[in-house]
């Protein structure tokens, strides 16, 4: 047995005196921001994963919170106030040290109107600033202008910054540092030498010496560097690409099962958007987003698209989330006759076999996506010919992703995109950002000073009122109405769940993969890169 | 004429009368999408399968055929005609204006036109019409790639402006613009004939990867850059020979097109 045991310590450990060597992965676009409070999409995110310390961590694999830079932490005020006390003797990256005066320093920022961070959103149940004071050099208090359930899980994503006049870039508490940055082309993250965690036996992490984060937006180039071992991780493998791995190399293929992440698609209803009346009316009317929806075979995108490697999706909660899914909701069901019903009753009549609306508009839109995928080119081709059988003429145009970006969050000239989200928490404050109609990343329309519709309202009273109750029973009633009016609105069509694919070397130890982000490497400061392995695989 | 000759004129006639009666040929139209016969293999109803998301191969291959048998030529005959142009100029001339293409011609070669072309697709409408796009794709493509064959003509116009027959034009009168344009021109005919063949292909390859700008060959119109990029996986392949049909297509007819091309300047 103590054989066994030391047999795979040695499997998993890099051999004392050599490191763990350079994980090398692929980005899929450059980062928008590496502010990490900045950090909305998903490279961005990677990158503040890696780099930053958060005072409380979600475990991925036990989906429970555990402290970190924080050792302990205790609510009071009935879910307003947190007292956290912080671990002693830990440094930034450039070897300054960290305490309560860097944590009251994040959340003054948090709160800056300028910044407008999305991990703000989340606490923002109540009309108020969210304010942090020093106690002492180790203890901090968290003072919210409203209760919120589950509290120390929205913590996970307030990047701690150190106090100001320090650099972003070198004074980290993550396990890695950006150490080289070439737009367009890789991050390099070195190992933070003061980086305060320690493995069972004593040693310190991360064992490996740095993290190359190559830019690579064409995914079967990112598989072919990954087959001559250029990469050792895909963190999100496309299904076919998935299939393929897994008949040539069945032990680099890795299925973590049913994930959190939707596909979706949203017309544009933003309030500042150059839309013509026509189409803004098109847009806004529940009856001709239900009617897409309708027109929509979703089964048909996760056999076709997906190869079966996802489900049909009913709302913005995947079934893999089994407390706070609303088993009530079902996906959209492929249903032309209704889909014309609901047009007509909007007015829309055919010409021919063209759709046009009561002013005489032929129904034609763009559906603009992230070029270089080619599963979400399948889905929006799949979508096209459904919407073409009623008479709709779509266009899909795919854009290079900061071009996305620049689309859909400041100049809103897009009529509807195609995208995923990603879920980085089980519970639905970490989906506040999305809900509440002031949020930046409420992508239909966001920025709203006040909500532009009845529904929107009732939304963000609803999440507000989640959040701020700590009956569990309550929650889950007020997030199971927000599911509902999502599921009828339809602000989002959610389309299918995929499923959480990934490859990995046979080089690299530690890994395992699950079903949240960021998926493979959710214990990067763990992970090895065995040389041995990965010269004999070449 | 040899064999060669009629072999390729007899491939040609066939590639293009195929496309031209694509729809008659094959009566499933390239964008319907057969769904329950997805990457189905060659059968009686579709001789060449059908791509991943059911739709016929060969149908999408003769309709590709039409869009890019034109296009491409289209493209590489403007990119011909403004290197003949400058290229001409610049070596006929000399001086300063030989000096001044030659940067015009740096210049062009050194932008990076990735950035243009994303320019080009923000000032672009999204909901502009597939074959919009794909005429406006090749258009850039033309206007964009006349530097480096304007280079290759301009060095073939220095060597024929010192050359005897130039000579001999010059002491039999001729002046002005007649002898760039009745006795130059002819003598680049090779050289711009090469560019032309050269670019052909080229502008095809390019147009598949300017789908990923969102410029290019959108869905669900198909063209053979577009086809081609399905032969990105080499076990793909393997397991399905048959996408191999493009490229097929193309080298036949670059082929045919090269050896009657040959055949005419021999003529000449």
């Amino acid at each position: 047995m103590i054989r066994q045991f030391l047999l795979v310590a040695a499997l998993a450990l890099p051999v004392a005196g050599e490191g763990g060597g350079t994980l090398r992965l692929c980005l899929r676009s450059e980062p928008r921001s590496l502010h990490p409070l900045e950090a909305a999409e998903e490279s961005s995110e990677t990158v503040r994963y890696l780099t930053a310390g958060v005072l409380v961590r979600i475990n991925r694999q036990t989906q429970r919170a555990e402290p970190e830079l924080a050792r302990s932490w205790k609510i009071t005020d009935g879910g307003r106030r947190i007292t956290f006390q912080l671990r002693e003797g830990i440094q930034f990256s450039d070897g300054s040290p960290f305490g309560a005066q860097d944590v009251v320093y994040t959340f003054a920022e948090l709160a800056s109107d300028e910044l407008r961070s999305p991990a703000a959103d989340a606490f923002r149940t109540a009309p108020g600033r969210v304010s942090a004071k020093a106690l002492s050099e180790a203890s901090v208090t968290i003072l919210l202008p409203a209760p919120v359930a589950g509290l120390e899980r929205l913590f996970d994503a307030v990047a701690i910054l150190p106090r100001a006049g320090r650099s972003l870039d070198r004074s980290v508490l993550g396990p890695f540092r950006i150490s080289q940055h070439q737009p367009g082309s890789f991050i390099l993250l070195e190992r933070n030498p003061h980086y305060w965690k320690k493995d069972s036996s004593g040693r310190k992490l991360p064992y490996l010496d740095a993290v190359r984060l190559d830019i690579q937006q064409n995914r079967e180039i990112e598989m072919l560097r990954f087959r001559r071992g250029e990469i050792h991780m895909i963190n999100k493998l496309d299904p076919e690409l998935f299939e393929r791995l897994a008949a040539e190399e069945p032990g680099s293929a890795f299925n973590a099962g049913p994930s959190m992440e939707p596909e979706q698609m949203w017309f544009n209803q933003a309030n500042g958007s150059p839309l013509p009346e026509y189409k803004r009316a098109w847009f806004g009317s529940r009856n001709f987003r239900n009617a897409i929806s309708h027109s929509i075979r979703r089964q048909d995108l996760a056999r076709i698209a997906f190869l079966g490697r996802a489900a049909a999706a009913a709302g913005p909660v995947s079934e893999a989330n089994q407390y706070w899914f609303n088993r009530q909701l079902k996906p959209r069901q492929h249903d032309p006759k209704l889909a014309k019903r609901l047009l007509v009753s909007d007015g829309f009549r055919w010409q021919g076999s063209k759709l046009v609306d009561r002013g005489g508009h032929p129904v034609q839109f763009s559906i603009i996506t992230n070029s270089g995928n080619k599963t979400r080119a399948k889905m929006a081709a799949l979508i096209q010919q459904d919407l073409g059988e009623i008479g709709i003429d779509v266009r899909i145009t795919p854009l290079d992703f900061p071009s996305l970006i620049e689309r859909i969050s400041r100049t809103f000239q897009y009529d509807a995109c195609l995208l995923g989200l990603v879920n980085v928490d089980l519970d639905p404050n970490g989906q506040m950002n999305v809900w509440l109609s002031s949020s930046g990343n409420h992508q239909w329309n966001p920025n709203q000073k006040s909500p532009a519709t009845a529904w929107e309202a009732e939304i963000d009273h609803l999440m507000r009122s989640q959040a701020a109750t700590l009956d569990p029973e309550r929650r889950k009633k007020h997030f199971d109405k927000v599911q509902r009016i999502v599921w009828e609105q339809e602000p989002f069509l959610y389309l299918v769940y995929k499923n959480a694919l990934a490859a990995a070397a046979p080089s690299l130890r530690n890994f395992k993969p699950v079903a949240m982000f960021p998926q493979g490497f959710w214990n990067a400061d763990q992970i090895v890169v065995s040389s041995t392995v990965a010269q004999s695989r070449r | 004429m040899s064999l060669a000759q009629r072999i390729a004129w007899l491939l040609i006639a066939v590639i293009v009368t195929a496309a031209a009666l694509a729809s008659w040929i094959v009566p499933a139209s390239y964008d319907r999408q057969f769904r329950d016969e997805i990457q189905a293999p060659p059968s009686k109803a579709h001789p060449l399968g059908t791509d991943e998301l059911g739709r016929d191969r060969l149908s999408r291959l003769l309709h590709g055929t039409q869009v890019s048998l034109l296009l491409a030529p289209a493209a590489a005959f403007l990119a011909t005609l403004l290197a003949a142009l400058a290229g001409t100029l610049a070596g006929w001339r000399g001086g300063w204006l030989d000096h001044a293409l030659e940067s015009v011609c740096d210049l062009t070669m050194s932008l990076p036109w990735m950035f243009l072309l994303l320019t080009v697709r923000a000032a672009l409408p999204l909901d502009v019409a597939p074959m919009t796009s794909v005429a406006i794709t090749f258009f850039l493509l033309g206007a964009l790639g006349w530097a480096g064959p304007a280079r290759v003509v301009r060095a073939g116009a220095r060597a024929l402006r010192d050359s005897d027959y130039m000579l001999m034009a010059r002491a039999q009168g001729y002046r002005g613009w007649r002898l760039p344009v009745w006795h130059l021109l002819p003598g680049l005919r090779p050289v711009l004939t090469a560019q032309f063949w050269t670019s052909v292909p080229l502008f095809i390859l390019a147009e598949a990867n300017l789908s990923l700008l969102g410029l290019g060959v959108v869905e669900p119109m198909p063209s053979w850059g577009g086809l081609l990029k399905e032969m990105e996986s080499l076990p793909a392949i393997g397991r399905n020979p048959w996408i191999l049909a493009p490229a097929v297509v193309l080298l036949m007819t670059l082929a045919s097109l090269y050896v009657l091309m040959g055949a005419k300047e021999e003529e000449a």
